[in-house]
């Protein structure tokens, strides 16, 4: 310890705290943690890579039964899909569970960060890795399999942003039931498995009965990932392939159930989420 | 130290009324604040003392504005807390009861981050050295000793150069140097005009660093004021042990009240000074060896301990103090 004056007077003072200040320190302590937390880190690099050749082998068997099937398409939005499920929503569910119970949230609610930010902030580098990661997919896509440029990049986009708004909740959300890091692993597997098969990502919707088809557009994250689909080939397989102008059509009634789920996940992440462990 | 200045009405930097604070609701809920007034004037250091679950911490939390009061008023430089965080925040500096740093962030990595996340920041190593802790630099928060973690949790609260710190237990869990240095740099803060509120439950700190202080049991102030003003009123307390065989009865010692418990005896009193010339004035002319004598002026630990019991038995029913033995006859004592 140093008897050196506190110096409460010093005329040198810091920068002011702002939102982009804020969110980017957030954002690296949060990046500097997932860097050496390596089952985290392998969970979100690798197994989503990992399920191509499992992604392939399914698609392409369907692709025998149901000829005309777009398997190169359908497993690049796929992949990306897959990203977006578990780089996101379980590496942030993950996160947030850790930090809560370590206090670092209760801790950081005392200083200038709002609540939104604290949990915006610590969503940054999950967030980021799966950008960067869907745009090597994508990428690779383009120069390996062919696949021709987004019919409608501003749908893609809405797509992908709907997705990641409504993993960062339902992360959120899911936290508020999952008691410690390695439970995380159980909680999030209904939305891990409902997101994978039900929403159009192994299974494509139009494959299945019309019936169930109905059923998996109405899920929770079917519509971001159909989205992604649309905005790319110019069809989510329920009719052929149309131009910018015909995506619209096809992309409204996925718009209007995305954003409803996302107005639920919001409402229940703000209705749950606990900032401190229960003792 | 112990002369508070009264702080002139509009110099109060935190001002409390009426505070109330409720867990849950109906039969299982908990009303843990009860109606807390308190003022601290600018500069001032104010110590809130209590037993466990005296409502301490829940009425801090309040007055950081980490959350809502059920009921009262908070202020604190002029503002709402909890409402007008975004005005508060800034100019205050908090440390929690518990860390709360993630343990694989090394202490300069926190401080980094906590440094992006506070306006007008100091360098982190300018933190870190108030505290003595720049040589632990690039160590992991989970390889701190619970002493170091406590002050790495101040020097974050330290690093916006805060008008108001709030301090909850700060020296919890430091050993006796550690704790000097940090009652030395508080000491230092509230030289330069920093306004401190801070909970204890060493008794010991409150005496040492205190201008004022209050004393919370079952969520309400008990007794507030100076520690001269806490103590004023208290009494002193001799305590020695007789010979086994005296031969003489104790003297009259006038204002004094007596407790004998076999050979060990203890006297309270007023008047310090003469008392215990009374008494070994006695001693001298019986030739009585006293053992293990002790006097002691009145103390804030028998003060808040006296306070603390009066209040644990005042508000339910007033129970009859437990017969003791007093003024007994030093031959009838055995």
């Amino acid at each position: 310890m140093t008897t050196a004056a506190p110096t409460a007077t010093a005329a040198a003072t810091g920068p002011r705290s702002t939102v982009a200040r804020r969110l980017l320190a957030l954002g690296r302590a949060e990046a500097t943690l997932l860097l050496r937390n390596r089952s985290a880190l392998f969970t979100a690099l690798l197994l989503p890579l990992m399920l191509i050749g499992g992604r392939h082998g399914m698609l392409k068997q369907q692709a025998d039964s149901h000829p005309g099937l777009d398997v190169d398409s359908l497993l690049i939005t796929g992949t990306i899909g897959g990203i977006l499920a578990f780089v996101v929503y379980y590496n942030l569910t993950a996160a947030y569970v850790g930090r809560r119970n370590e206090l670092v949230l209760k801790r950081l609610r005392t200083g200038e960060a709002t609540d939104v930010e604290i949990l915006a902030g610590t969503a940054v580098p999950s967030v980021s890795l799966a950008l960067l990661m869907s745009g090597v997919v994508a990428a690779g896509g383009v120069a390996v399999l062919k696949l021709g440029a987004p019919v409608n990049p501003l749908l893609l986009a809405a797509g992908v942003l709907l997705s990641i708004g409504t993993m960062i909740a339902l992360a959120a959300l899911t936290s508020a039931f999952t008691k410690t890091v390695e439970t995380a692993g159980i909680t999030t597997l209904p939305v891990l498995l409902v997101s994978q098969f039900g929403s159009g990502l192994l299974i494509p919707l139009e494959t299945m009965s019309d019936r169930i088809a109905d059923v998996c557009r109405l899920l929770p994250t079917t519509p971001g990932f159909q989205l992604i689909r649309l905005g790319w080939t110019g069809s989510d397989g329920s009719a052929a392939a149309t131009g910018f102008g015909g995506t619209w059509a096809t992309a409204l009634p996925h718009l209007v159930t995305g954003a409803v789920w996302l107005g639920l996940a919001l409402w229940g992440a703000v209705r749950y989420f606990r900032w401190e462990s229960r003792r | 130290m112990e002369t508070s200045q009264p702080s002139r009405p509009g110099d109060s930097v935190i001002e409390v009324t009426g505070l109330h604070r409720h867990y849950g609701t109906g039969a299982t809920g908990y009303h843990a604040v009860r109606g807390v007034d308190l003022t601290v004037g600018r500069g001032e250091l104010f110590a809130l003392l209590g037993t466990n679950g005296a409502g301490k911490t829940s009425a801090m939390e309040l007055i950081e504005g980490l959350a809502a009061p059920s009921g009262g008023t908070v202020r604190v430089l002029g503002h709402d807390p909890h409402r007008e965080r975004v005005a508060v925040r800034p100019r205050i500096g908090i440390m929690l009861q518990e860390g709360g740093f993630p343990g694989e962030l090394t202490v300069g990595e926190t401080g980094r981050a906590w440094s992006g996340l506070t306006t007008g920041a100091r360098p982190v190593d300018e933190a870190l050295e108030l505290v003595g802790l720049t040589h632990r630099r690039d160590v992991r928060v989970k390889q701190l000793s619970g002493g170091e973690r406590r002050r790495l949790d101040l020097a974050m609260a330290l690093l916006g150069r805060p008008e108001v710190l709030f301090l909850d237990e700060p020296s919890t869990g430091l050993d006796p140097e550690a704790r000097a240095a940090v009652w030395r740099l508080v000491r230092e803060l509230r030289a330069q005009g920093t306004t401190v509120l801070l909970t204890t439950h060493y008794l010991e700190e409150a005496e040492e660093l205190a201008d004022r202080l209050a004393i919370m049991h079952g969520g309400q102030v008990v007794t507030t004021g100076t520690v001269a003003e806490v103590i004023a009123g208290r009494p002193s307390r001799i305590s020695f042990e007789l010979p086994a065989f005296t031969g003489t009865a104790l003297p009259p010692l006038a204002g004094a009240e007596v407790t004998v418990d076999g050979r060990k005896v203890t006297v309270q009193t007023a008047g310090l000074q003469d008392t215990l010339h009374d008494l070994l004035a006695w001693a001298r002319r019986h030739g009585i060896a006293l053992g293990a004598l002790d006097a002691r002026s009145a103390s804030l630990e028998e003060a808040f301990l006296a306070i603390a019991s009066e209040a644990a038995h005042q508000p339910p029913a007033p129970t009859p103090a437990a017969p003791t033995a007093r003024r007994r006859l030093i031959g009838s004592a055995r």
